[in-house]
């Protein structure tokens, strides 16, 4: 590490950004030193996404100066970041699926009078920096079939294709499975011995603890403190974040009742291989089972048979004893089955409707009589969910577009916990939540578990599935294992679990 | 099937296919280029028209041929403008702002023709573009004549389907070209600006739209009417799609067109007891299956008719 002789390559000084009513940014100072990792700790709605944008001249600051090596740049010109050597790679890829990954890294870097383009040469330089950094990609691939861990590699190739000695990342991991993400800091620090600046914002305590060498929080808008992140400890910065005390929900022991969804030997075959391959589990009345495992190794089958959107081809799926295998979403519905969909904006709610009307979309025949929808009721009913789950910044009448993550999963849970269900899917129901959001949704499905419901949870995050179930068991492949008990639980067993190696697992 | 190899066979039918191609070239190769940007532009038969109208107006007025093209790519770029500004920074659905400029564009030609030009029984005419035979290439048997005897105009839009390609594919400006028509939150995070981006392929594509329009006037007729494009700037609409957005299969598909257009003119000559509509119905008809046939697989701009607005998702 390069100690901080040399003055901050970046300084933002007392920048304030107002968007309507709101101050998403309120007189922001910070400083970022040659071959350091900075992270920006705070909740979603903090302000960092603003301040990141202004930072790179998306938008223009109402007051304050961002200044780069001692230099002030022209505010809302991401040219002028960009040709002072600020990269920044944006949490939403700004990639094009249907170009290659030479030409997503060389738009921008030739004057567009220049009537050829030098391709050998930003090949032979991609080829370079992909190997002096460790992103390994190839530039002639389209992006559109890449993965989500290479396109990100694109994404920080393109900073570094214009020279960027201060890459920036916005939300790097949220779209990355823990072992990219892993992969991804371990380059990020071996970028800052080099010389690079890096600063990253985030929301995750762990990857914040590990991976930076300084923290600046960030709360309603306002830097509320800085601490070196070896001197500091996830509770306090958790509390920093959030404003108070916030801990995760501790499971109750409590004893599980009757099995209420069953599944044996189910097969489902998608393309020329199985997404489901003689999956075996019960799910048993007050019992939440854990299902972990990277992403893309069957869980979003698993979720697709449990709602009623796939039927499995083999094997049998029962419900207090009832076949459903063949049910209808609606069917489910109606027998008292909840789901939390994987992708809360494409499946579990409609963005552009109101809030009140996706808390009744999935039970409208009880609120509508002669084919008319009892509106009166539908509000109710909605006030009522939004009282009791604590859905803030919403009314009835809110376009549900306009509720941050953590407020609409709420609603997604409240609608199906408020019917009081037998058996409930949750499908990665924290995924992109900051900590006080998991905290609740962490909170509601422990309070439906200690109601009697069976729960099947599904989920990326080690910490949460062996927080919240009471058994565990890891899917590779389509294939899932024999279930452990969570006491049983460390971070080897799961690993080896969800690495596939079962035997070694059940032995201990 | 004799009679339609020994139509197949003529130099005279190929001569025709490149004529009768060259307007949809001009204009599949404009609607090419606005939607490689991400602006769908349904104004093109109205610009078609309109670029119809003032090239043949500019050589009725005594204006040497080219000087007609050139005004007629000068109004068809104002018309792009317009539908530019409406779409681009304003961000209104394409849909409608080109249907618009269509029916603004069309009616436009025709009332400026009706107050400036004295029509009698005939409409008045103009010397239109005579072949030109390629020296040396023109004297090669069979394809001198179907391939090198042909208007000016003709070679200029085979010419342009390279350059076209060339500069879409090859220079950084057409990169950029493409680039915001797939994503331009991409070109704003690389420091460009899209809506600039966005705003010239129109005006340039609109500028081709309606050096399509003015071949007809000019080069295939020499009078101007107003219902004489026929649907040509649906056709090409069309036809981009049917070309995956690439030039070298726009032309293909123009060509396709034209053979099928120029096919039935001369079938329908020849074979007698069937409704002559029926032939004319032949090209359209065989359009539309080429197009299922082929463009299933088309690889769409991912933000074709998506507005851009800065700082938004």
């Amino acid at each position: 590490m390069i100690a901080g002789a040399v003055g901050p390559v970046l300084e933002l000084e007392g920048i304030s950004k107002r968007f309507g009513a709101l101050l998403a940014n309120d007189g922001v100072t910070l400083s970022l030193k040659k071959g350091e990792v900075l992270a920006l700790l705070g909740e979603n709605g903090a302000g960092k996404t603003t301040l990141m944008n202004i930072l790179f001249g998306h938008y223009a600051a109402d007051a304050g100066a961002v200044r780069v090596m001692g230099r002030a740049l022209p505010p809302g010109r991401p040219q002028a970041a960009i040709a002072a050597g600020v990269g920044m790679v944006h949490q939403h890829f700004t990639l094009a699926g249907n170009l290659t990954v030479l030409e997503n890294i060389v738009i921008g870097s030739e004057s567009l009078w220049k009537v050829g383009m030098n391709r050998d040469g930003a090949i032979r330089k991609i080829e370079d920096l992909s190997r002096q950094f460790g992103l390994p990609v190839d530039p002639m691939a389209r992006v559109g079939d890449l993965s989500v861990g290479e396109r990100q590699r694109v994404e920080i190739l393109k900073a570094l294709y214009r020279e960027a000695r201060i890459l920036i990342l916005d939300e790097p991991t949220a779209v990355l499975a823990r072992p990219e993400a892993e992969q991804l800091f371990r380059i990020l620090k071996g970028m800052a011995k080099g010389g690079l600046s890096i600063l990253f914002i985030s929301h995750k305590l762990h990857e914040v603890m590990g991976a930076s060498d300084r923290v600046v929080v960030l709360r309603q808008g306002r830097v509320v403190a800085e601490r070196v992140t070896a001197e500091t400890n996830p509770a306090e910065l958790a509390e920093l974040m959030v404003g108070r005390a916030v801990a995760r929900p501790k499971r109750q022991a409590h004893a599980a009742g009757a099995p209420v969804v069953v599944a044996k030997g189910l097969r489902v075959s998608r393309g020329g291989g199985m997404a489901l391959d003689g999956v075996d589990f019960e799910v048993r009345a007050g019992e939440i089972l854990g299902i972990v495992g990277v992403s893309g190794n069957g869980q979003a089958m698993l979720g697709r048979v449990l709602s009623g959107l796939a039927r499995p081809e083999g094997g049998s799926l029962t419900f207090d004893g009832r076949d459903i295998a063949r049910m209808t979403p609606r069917q489910a519905v109606r027998m008292g089955i909840g789901r939390v969909p994987e992708d809360r904006h494409a499946e579990g709610v409609v963005g552009d409707l109101a809030v009140w009307e996706n808390a009744v979309l999935e039970r409208l025949r009880d609120y509508a009589r002669l084919g008319f929808v009892r509106r009166r009721a539908a509000m109710d009913y909605a006030e009522a969910l939004i009282a009791r789950f604590d859905i803030r910044g919403a009314g009835p009448r809110t376009r549900t577009r306009a509720l941050s993550g953590g407020n609409m999963q709420k609603l997604i849970l409240g609608r199906n916990l408020a019917a009081g269900p037998r058996f409930l899917l949750a499908n990665q129901p924290t995924r992109g939540l900051d900590e006080g959001a998991i905290a609740a949704v962490h909170q509601e499905l422990l309070q439906a578990r200690a109601e009697g419901a069976a729960i099947l949870l599904i989920s990326e995050d080690l910490d949460e599935a062996v927080g919240l179930a009471d058994r565990l068991q890891a899917i590779v492949k389509g294939k899932l294992s024999a279930p452990i008990a969570a006491e049983a639980a460390d971070a080897r067993k799961l690993g080896l679990m969800m690495a596939g190696v079962w035997g070694t697992a059940d032995a201990h | 099937m004799t009679v339609a190899l020994d139509i197949l066979m003529t130099a005279s039918l190929w001569e025709a296919v490149l004529r009768i191609a060259t307007p949809l070239i001009f204009g599949v190769l404009g609607a090419l280029i606005c939607e490689r940007a991400g602006v769908l532009n349904l104004g093109i038969e109205g610009i078609m028209t309109l670029g119809a109208m003032v090239g043949w107006l500019t050589v009725y007025w005594g204006g040497d041929l080219w000087l007609g093209m050139a005004v007629a790519v000068l109004v068809g770029m104002m018309m792009g403008w317009l539908h530019a500004m409406l779409t681009v920074p304003l961000g209104l659905s394409q849909h409608v702002s080109g249907l618009g400029i269509t029916l603004l564009a069309s009616a436009l030609a025709y009332y400026l023709y009706r107050l400036w030009v004295e029509v009698g029984d005939l409409p008045p005419t103009i010397v239109p573009f005579q072949p030109l035979a390629v020296p040396g290439l023109s004297s090669i048997p069979f394809l001198g004549e179907a391939v090198f005897t042909q208007m000016p105009p003709t070679y200029v839009a085979l010419i342009l389907v390279v350059l076209v390609a060339w500069f879409l594919n090859r220079t950084p400006a057409g990169l950029a070209l493409r680039m915001t028509g797939e994503n331009p939150h991409a070109v704003e995070a690389q420091g460009l600006n899209p809506h600039r981006i966005r705003i010239w392929a129109v005006m340039v594509g609109s500028g081709l739209m309606a050096l399509g329009g003015a071949f007809l006037t000019t080069a295939a007729f020499n009078s101007f009417f107003p219902t004489m494009v026929q649907g040509r700037g649906w056709i090409c609409i069309a036809l981009v799609v049917f070309a995956s957005w690439r030039p070298g299969k726009a032309l293909i598909g123009a060509l396709l067109f034209a053979l099928f257009d120029a096919f039935q003119l001369r079938l329908q000559t020849v074979v007698e007891g069937v409704p002559y509509q029926l032939f004319l119905m032949a090209p359209y008809v065989l359009s539309i299956v080429a197009l299922v046939l082929v463009a299933r697989r088309a690889r769409v701009p991912e933000a074709l008719m998506q507005p851009y607005r800065r700082g938004e998702r």
